[in-house]
């Protein structure tokens, strides 16, 4: 079985919600974020999503912008991130949803990167430019491994389109919390708990909600939430600093 | 026909977005499906492009020029004579036709050189509505001219910071806003580029260039053209002239891309020369990238080629073998900046004069009796300042 599927059996059996934050893999170095991974991790991360730096990051705020920047002025490559995957792996259970925009991947060759997870150990794929419309090559490889390629759902997704998304949904539903791009913001969606009823109309699968959140907002309905830029700006310091937030995250707890 | 029931040109093309923006992106091909074959929008449209565009465009003979060339009869099919001074009105009213049967309250758009930019902030002027431009700094520097015709339009002009801060980061920011401001916002894209339906609407806009050549040449000639020419960056003026002649398998099409410094020097904008298959802005084309998927900075001294992509029905044409697509360097085109505005007295924008110096660079390639159309796209006034610099060692100032 999947590690995500086994996370959100246990987290359900338990009866919590599952946190799921988001680090710019190679922001500032590799090295840092392979800290960062395992301070998450001790600091009860659920599920973690790994970014892969983009030059042209369309669907993020000016946060992940400049991680993904620097992430790729630190010389950060596809290979170096599977590498520090498999390391990670090595001594870890912790599940892994690596988030890329489609052209890298593409590039790679749909089939050569379904692989590479697999080989690495890796366990989902987030795709923020990759709609339902055009998913299917990829999603048709994932399937085949036993990898997730995980759905978005957004405010502005009508009713008959959360029907498709959900029908063919794998994993979990990431649903898009406002109309905008990443970045942490003070207000939280107001229709939130609606959404989230509907889309637990069509499906089963765990909802996680996810952009614009500040570590401290966490809306008491959701059953799962990510948290992105916030981590991110909390990484972008140089190292040092970086490690002394690695302290600090590792002693909050967060659940 | 293409493109097919699902935005794709063969394997090119398609809808690669956020999911934030599908809403509108079904919102917007629902409301083209309805106005495609509505005769009231296409009459409505058409008279605004009759009185205020001041269509049709002539199609006019370069006599000095083909002397000069000492091959073929030229033609430029003059969108330099359009209002605001190149063929992206014919798109900007037809899309801001539309945010207004939408009732769209707001207008954004992306500029490179700024006559996309221009264009738009026009017909938000006269429809009324507010219109955002986004423009990299790098751009805003050597378009001056342009980004003060913008905001006398009554445009915000915002400055785009990230990247190489030219077109492709515009287009970037523009698509973020729009996520944003989707209820009450209408993106007017300015290329055949972007995710379907826009690639096919913003052809369909430009179709008029190619429609009205045909039945002038036909009129001045009595038969088709040999050659059609068109500078390309993501396409418009080119696909525009192009596909209305798209079933005369005799027309030869070429598209010029800008080869900047040179194709071997990296620093170049030419996508279907030198890139590879990728996905970028929304749709699946080609586009300059490096081995791990990251795009590439363009370069061109004609802002408005200066794109690492385009549009997928280009793609499309290179693949199926309808268009061959060639590349001139930025001195190649300045050499047909020259030669236009000495010879004709017309002085074209630096993105069509990449047309040109491709006559000019392969002139043993033509017959001496053909007829080749070449797309004027835009004028040159707004390079006045780079050619000053560049060709007379001039710095001059606005």
């Amino acid at each position: 079985m999947n590690r995500i599927d086994r996370k959100f059996q246990s987290l359900k059996a338990a009866g919590k919600a599952a946190f799921m934050p988001y680090l710019s893999a190679g922001d500032p170095d590799l090295e840092t974020t392979e800290k960062l991974i395992r301070a998450l991790e001790a600091a009860g991360a659920d599920i973690l999503e790994l970014g892969i730096p983009f030059s042209d990051p369309v669907a993020d705020g000016p946060t992940i912008q400049a991680a993904s920047q620097r992430a790729l002025a630190g010389g950060v490559t596809l290979e170096k991130i599977f590498a520090l995957v498999r390391r990670v792996r090595e001594k870890s259970q912790l599940p892994i949803n690596l988030m890329s925009y489609y052209n890298p991947i593409y590039h790679y060759g749909l089939e050569q990167f379904v692989e590479k997870m697999v080989e690495v150990g890796a366990d989902g794929l987030i795709v923020p430019d990759l709609s339902l419309e055009e998913a299917h090559p990829l999603k048709e490889l994932t399937v085949s491994r036993d990898l997730k390629l995980i759905s978005f759902i957004a405010p502005t997704s009508s009713s008959a389109r959360q029907k498709r998304i959900a029908g063919q949904a794998d994993g979990f539903i990431y649903l898009v919390s406002l109309t905008g791009v990443t970045g942490a913001r003070q207000q939280v969606n107001d229709n939130l708990g609606r959404m989230i009823t509907e889309i637990r109309s069509y499906t089963g699968l765990p909802v996680c909600v996810g952009l614009a959140w500040r570590l401290r907002s966490r809306p008491a309905r959701a059953p799962a939430w990510l948290t992105g830029s916030s981590s991110a700006a909390r990484s972008s310091k140089k190292s040092t600093a970086a490690k002394g937030k690695v302290i600090w995250l590792t002693r909050r707890p967060f659940l | 026909m293409l493109p097919d029931s699902t935005g794709h040109y063969g394997e090119f093309g398609g809808k690669y977005i956020p999911e934030v923006l599908m809403g509108a992106i079904e919102e917007l091909e629902a409301c083209y499906e309805e106005v495609r074959h509505d005769g009231d929008f296409h009459r409505e449209l058409s008279c605004y492009l009759l009185d205020y565009v001041g269509r049709k465009s002539p199609l006019y003979f370069a006599r000095r020029l083909s002397q000069d060339l000492g091959r073929g009869k030229i033609y430029l099919k003059r969108e330099d004579l359009n209002h605001t001074g190149s063929h992206k009105i014919n798109n900007t009213l037809g899309q801001v036709l539309m945010a207004k049967r939408m009732a769209k309250k707001r207008i954004i758009a992306e500029t490179g050189a700024g006559q996309h930019g221009v264009a738009t902030a026009t017909a938000a002027a006269l429809f009324g509505l507010e219109c955002e431009i986004f423009m990299g700094e790098e751009d805003i520097k050597r378009q001056a001219l342009n980004v003060f015709r913008m905001k006398i339009l009554g445009s915000k002009v915002t400055p785009v910071k990230s990247g190489s801060k030219t077109l492709k980061d515009a287009m970037n920011e523009a698509l973020r806003n729009w996520a944003t401001t989707v209820e009450n916002t209408f993106y007017v894209i300015g290329s055949v580029a972007g995710p379907h339906p826009y690639p096919l609407m913003v052809r369909d806009f430009q179709s008029v260039i190619g429609r009205e050549a045909r039945e002038q040449i036909l009129e001045k000639e009595g038969r088709l053209p040999d050659t059609l020419i068109a500078c390309v960056g993501g396409g418009s003026n080119a696909m525009g002239l192009f596909h209305p002649f798209y079933e005369d398998k005799e027309v030869r099409f070429i598209g010029v891309e800008a080869a900047g410094d040179g194709i071997s020097s990296g620093r170049h904008s030419a996508s279907l020369s030198a890139g590879e298959k990728g996905v970028l802005h929304g749709s699946l084309s080609y586009i300059l990238q490096n081995d791990d998927g990251q795009i590439l900075e363009a370069h061109s001294l004609a802002a408005g080629l200066d794109y690492p992509g385009v549009g997928p029905e280009h793609c499309f044409y290179k693949d199926s073998g309808r268009a061959v697509y060639e590349n001139v360097t930025d001195n190649e085109a300045l050499v047909g900046f020259q030669k236009l505005s000495e010879l004709e007295g017309i002085i074209p924008a630096l993105e069509s004069a990449h047309a040109l110096g491709y006559l000019y660079k392969n002139r043993e390639r033509f017959r001496e009796d053909e007829i080749i159309i070449v797309n004027l796209s835009g004028r040159g006034d707004k390079d006045a300042v780079t050619a000053a610099r560049i060709l007379r060692g001039e710095e001059v100032s606005l």
